[in-house]
């Protein structure tokens, strides 16, 4: 090999060597890099019980009942849902039919939740089309 | 093809061409920011979820995309310098790295200010947010390391292998929204999907490429810079000093 030839290797080695390692460190790390929880693995009891953790979903339709501060609402991902309380101050996005991500934890079943903020989708558009849209759902 | 690059990486060709490829760059840039303001500030609509914050975007998103490329072409400098020991390659890797920095600052700050109206929060660990993060701190490190040898081969030998291990983070930044569960949005703009109204994607494009003009001019002005400095014993830049001072 040329001299050359040998740094070129050297280059392709280190490349290699930097895939693998992060490839094996995002294998241990498994399912810790996740944001949050959806309501279907709380259900299948994959989220940590008696801990704070996040979980993340759709606000249900017709769910937000709002008492002062204090806000009851359900989370949803089609499939399973659970409710939440929570009290504080929601993001501008806060809305039914809204993604939103909450930490907090689960007692007796409701999920008392310690902040609540909204996600927002890829999907960019003006007010008019976005009516449009929902006109033609219906 | 071969010789032609040759030649134009030789310091002493690509200070005299340079010049004259610099205004190419900049009057393209000027022209796209204005128009780009125009469009993004003017002619492209409020949002229906976000109002006027979506006009953010268009600042946050270029950068971002900048942020990346710019690491990419920093990385495949380093290695061209590496492994064909061409010297312009070691400097367009040097000067790439705190223009890069920049635009990575601007993204996150960017997004930051985007968040708290939007999310509720202006910063969270989530995968998105904490890689872009660390591509900050490997264009930091870059940087430093770049400055901690007197001795610029040896400096751009060490530097290099630091971005060519640091390249794995692109990919990383780019899926991540894919790949985990993220408080970020997932990408807009795609191979064969754009799902935002088209003066709102107008509006992105123009400032992207405004960037993307801007940081080939910014590197051209500093690779000249660099290259004075590290040719500074040759002929060609006493002569070029005397005869400036004539």
């Amino acid at each position: 090999m040329t001299k050359r030839q040998n740094r070129m290797a050297l280059v392709a080695l280190l490349v290699a060597g930097a895939i693998l390692a992060i490839t094996l460190l995002i294998q241990a790390l498994g399912s810790n890099t996740n944001y949050f929880y959806s309501p279907t693995e709380v259900a299948e009891g994959k989220a940590p019980v008696g801990k704070s953790f996040r979980l993340g979903g759709l606000v249900s339709k017709g769910s937000v009942v709002r008492k002062d501060m204090k806000v009851t609402f359900k989370v949803t991902d089609k499939a399973n849902e659970f409710t939440i309380e929570y009290t504080g101050i929601l993001p501008d996005l806060f809305r039914e039919g809204q993604g939103i991500i909450t930490t907090g934890s689960l007692v007796n079943g409701t999920f008392m939740a310690t902040e609540v903020l909204a996600k927002h989708d890829e999907n960019y558009m003006p007010p008019e089309v976005a009516d449009a849209l929902k006109k033609a759902e219906q | 093809m071969w010789k032609w690059i040759q030649a134009f990486a030789s310091p002493k060709i690509f200070y005299q061409t340079s010049a004259k490829i610099i205004p190419w760059l900049m009057y393209p840039f000027i022209g796209l920011t204005l128009l780009g303001l125009y469009w993004a500030l003017i002619v492209s609509p409020a949002d229906y979820q976000q109002g006027d914050s979506v006009r953010i975007m268009y600042v946050h998103v270029p950068a971002a995309w900048m942020s990346l490329m710019i690491y990419v072409v920093m990385a495949i400098a380093g290695a061209i310098g590496l492994i064909w020991q061409i010297k312009l390659a070691n400097v367009v890797a040097t000067v790439s790295a705190p223009i890069g920095a920049v635009f990575t600052f601007l993204a996150l700050v960017t997004g930051a200010v985007w968040g708290k109206p939007m999310w509720g929060t202006w910063w969270v660990w989530d995968a998105r947010l904490t890689s872009e993060l660390i591509l900050l701190f490997l264009y930091l490190a870059y940087i430093s390391l770049n400055n901690a040898f007197d001795n610029p081969k040896t400096a751009a030998k060490a530097s290099a292998v630091l971005a060519i291990v640091g390249l794995v983070n692109i990919p990383i930044i780019y899926y991540s929204v894919e790949w985990w569960n993220s408080l970020h949005q997932g990408s807009s703009v795609g191979v064969n999907k754009v799902s935002m109204q088209i003066d709102m994607f107008i509006s992105l494009m123009l400032i992207s490429f405004a960037f993307k003009f801007l940081y080939g001019a910014l590197v051209l002005m500093r690779a000249r810079d660099e290259t004075l400095i590290r040719e500074q014993n040759s002929t060609w830049v006493k002569n070029l000093i005397m005869e400036n001072n004539k």
